[in-house]
């Protein structure tokens, strides 16, 4: 596996270096068999931290409310967690590579923004409406990979902190779609907004659609990360980049593809989320960004990149709507503690899966 | 202006000492400035939207005024503003629409202390001293005239669910103001009151949740319309036929037009006006280009729209 030519033990890490998801296959010399194993049980309950998270809330949330183990509950709370899923998913490949886009709120929005603006405006020459909403699904997804090519292109060509490009970029993502909808909302045609709107709230055996569209983007990105060599390249940069580029990696060329992939990932999530409300406003995607970091942190990534996991990065945008849901489905504690409750359940959770420092 | 309600209820009693410092200044040229919020929410939007119709309009009417509309998009942003204004753009007349009430009480006083006209829209500040005039909405009568409303169409029994704005005080006393009423509707019962945050997604993933959690829901007040357009898609995937009414409030252009085209549901909206800006700068410029005195307190009140009164409120070209 090329991923362990190109990983080196970091100095001052201890040897515990899980590799990112691939099986038991590293063997440093200074490893005796017994830390080996030792190794292994805490990645193993590390991985768990976040499942044990999930399980011990749907418990807690069952207890408050019996509502909330139902099929129509747990279909909801799936559903809203489909747009921030995709995007984690995709913010996962930016954080292991050692990057990160605090700019997909916004981008969200212009993206549904533009959209609806296109399909309004093309609806009358292209007659089908439904001919008209694939082209603006085709042009959302192209948006979100020229927005990701832009980011990935000011990072690597133009050796910018990803931190500082992806704020700018949320200025102005946001800023234009308040332009473009001249502070108000946009909203799609009322004839477009029907032939759309199954998108969002229709299903297929009993599941809405953004589900199944969740769990595809969720599966195709675990292959790509575990199983390709892009994905080990993505990882191989994050852990150590100067090693990757001695190891002839186009190291420039995969940071570019992650930010495209996520933009992409936010140009499907924006096609899920149109069809919700037929509009986008200047609030539509606010803090997103730190909702889908947060994901990607609570379910055992590394902030600093180098490993991560998807299905960590699932579980963990689907227990941060269970937190929300269930705080809606009682009222035992004041509405104004709602925000601490989130705090004090995503600190327990990051807990239940620290890593080595 | 036909549609701009014109029915201002003076509270208190005139401004003092305005007269001898205004007619002085009558003379010379005004220049106003118009410090608002930026366009981050529909309403907010709307401000915007006012402010600079209303720009045009008074530099039309009163050739000597001059108008400097600038938006901010948070309370320190505002406070540098409102410095800037008055060195740079030597301001003798500020209209301003505070982000927040308490950060920005001691730039506004700094201002006034130089002599600048100040008139304080919608957000009173801390200190009252530091204003020369205030106009404002009726927050509480936002919240009674819904309540007062939605009590008589549920004909005084029935289960309620409301959707609340951002932790503020303006929300605060709506809230309050609402629950006073229902309290005296013995059989009406208000079934919980959670923050939707004055944005469409939040107030959808409530409402929801509000339907997985209650069975019979006879009507929302959803306390806002980008807030009731969340809450009725969510009914509608729901497919709940016990929800009987949707109240918002603020009166956007969209919930106006089905108040107007006699919505099932949506049968009546709030005013909550962004065009209490225009009010505000007409009443200023007045005050400052004839040297009238101008009241201290103007509450512009909360009106209820239906189906009678609602074309009179619809403003196509508003973005809100």
């Amino acid at each position: 596996m090329p991923q362990e030519h190109i990983r080196t033990p970091r100095p001052s890490g201890t040897p515990a270096d899980p590799p990112g998801g691939s099986g038991p296959a590293w063997g440093g010399p200074a490893l005796g068999p017994d830390s080996a194993a030792t190794a292994r049980w805490r990645l193993r309950l590390q991985a768990a931290g976040p499942w044990l998270g999930l399980v011990l809330l749907c418990i807690a949330g069952t207890l408050l409310n019996g509502d909330f183990a139902t099929w129509d509950n747990a279909m909801n709370v799936l559903t809203r967690t489909a747009f921030i899923g995709i995007i984690a998913v995709g913010m996962c490949f930016v954080i292991i590579s050692g990057g990160i886009d605090l700019s997909v709120g916004s981008m969200a929005a212009l993206i549904a923004g533009s959209m609806i603006l296109l399909m309004n405006g093309i609806a009358a020459q292209v007659g089908s409406p439904v001919l008209t909403v694939a082209i603006g699904i085709g042009f959302a997804l192209a948006l979100g990979a020229i927005f990701g090519l832009a980011h990935g292109l000011l990072v690597t060509k133009g050796r910018i902190e990803p931190f500082i490009v992806t704020l700018g970029t949320l200025g102005i993502f946001r800023a234009y779609l308040t332009y473009l909808a001249n502070g108000g909302a946009i909203t799609l045609d009322g004839k477009l907004s029907d032939v759309y709107s199954p998108v969002y709230y229709g299903s297929l055996l009993g599941v809405p659609f953004p589900i199944w569209v969740f769990a595809g983007v969720a599966l195709v990105g675990a292959l790509i990360l575990n199983r390709t060599g892009y994905g080990r390249y993505v990882q191989a940069i994050g852990s150590n980049e100067q090693v990757a580029r001695y190891a002839a990696v186009n190291v420039d060329r995969i940071k570019v593809l992650t930010y495209m992939l996520l933009g992409v990932c936010v140009g499907v999530a924006t096609v899920l989320y149109v069809p919700r409300l037929g509009s986008a406003s200047p609030t539509t995607g606010l803090l997103w960004e730190l909702e889908a970091i947060a994901a990607v942190i609570v379910g055992g990534t590394a902030l600093k990149g180098g490993e991560g996991r998807i299905t960590g990065t699932v579980i963990g945008a689907v227990l941060l709507s269970v937190i929300s849901n269930i705080l809606n489905l009682t009222s035992i504690i004041s509405v104004y503690l709602n925000a601490a409750v989130q705090g004090v359940v995503i600190i327990i959770v990051a807990f239940l899966q620290r890593g080595r420092r | 202006m036909k549609f701009i309600p014109r029915i201002l209820v003076t509270l208190a009693a005139l401004a003092a000492g305005v007269s001898a410092a205004t007619s002085a200044f009558a003379q010379d040229k005004v220049v106003m400035g118009v410090s608002i919020p930026a366009a981050t929410h529909g309403w907010a939007g709307g401000v915007v939207y006012w402010a600079n119709r209303t720009k045009g309009e008074l530099e039309k009417a009163h050739p000597g005024l001059q108008v400097i509309v600038k938006t901010a998009g948070s309370a320190s942003e505002q406070a540098n503003q409102v410095q800037d204004l008055q060195t740079v753009n030597k301001i003798n007349t500020l209209v301003i629409l505070p982000f927040e009430s308490a950060p920005l009480t001691q730039p506004v006083a700094q201002v006034k202390a130089k002599g600048v006209y100040v008139t304080v829209v919608d957000r009173g500040l801390t200190d009252t001293s530091a204003q020369n005039a205030y106009v404002a909405g009726d927050n509480p009568g936002f919240g009674k005239v819904a309540a007062e409303y939605m009590a008589k169409a549920m004909g005084g029994k029935g289960n309620v669910v409301i959707l609340r704005g951002i932790p503020t005080v303006i929300d605060n006393q709506r809230v309050d103001a609402f629950n006073a009423v229902m309290k005296t509707h013995p059989d009406i019962k208000v079934l919980d009151a959670k923050h939707g945050n004055w944005n469409r997604d939040d107030a959808f993933k409530v409402m929801q949740d509000y339907l997985t959690r209650f069975k019979q829901i006879d009507a929302v007040w959803a306390s806002d319309d980008d807030m009731a357009v969340g809450v009725q898609k969510a009914i509608d995937q729901a497919k709940r036929s016990d929800v009987k009414l949707v109240i918002g409030g603020a009166g956007s252009k969209d919930y106006i037009k089905k108040v107007m085209d006699g919505d099932k549901v949506v049968t009546a909206d709030v005013t909550y006006s962004p065009s209490m800006i225009a009010d505000a700068m007409k009443m200023t410029a007045e005050a400052r280009v004839k040297g009238a005195a101008m009241p201290a307190t103007t509450i512009i009140p909360s009106v209820l729209i239906t189906k009678d009164n609602a074309a009179k409120y619809y403003v196509p070209d508003s973005p809100f």
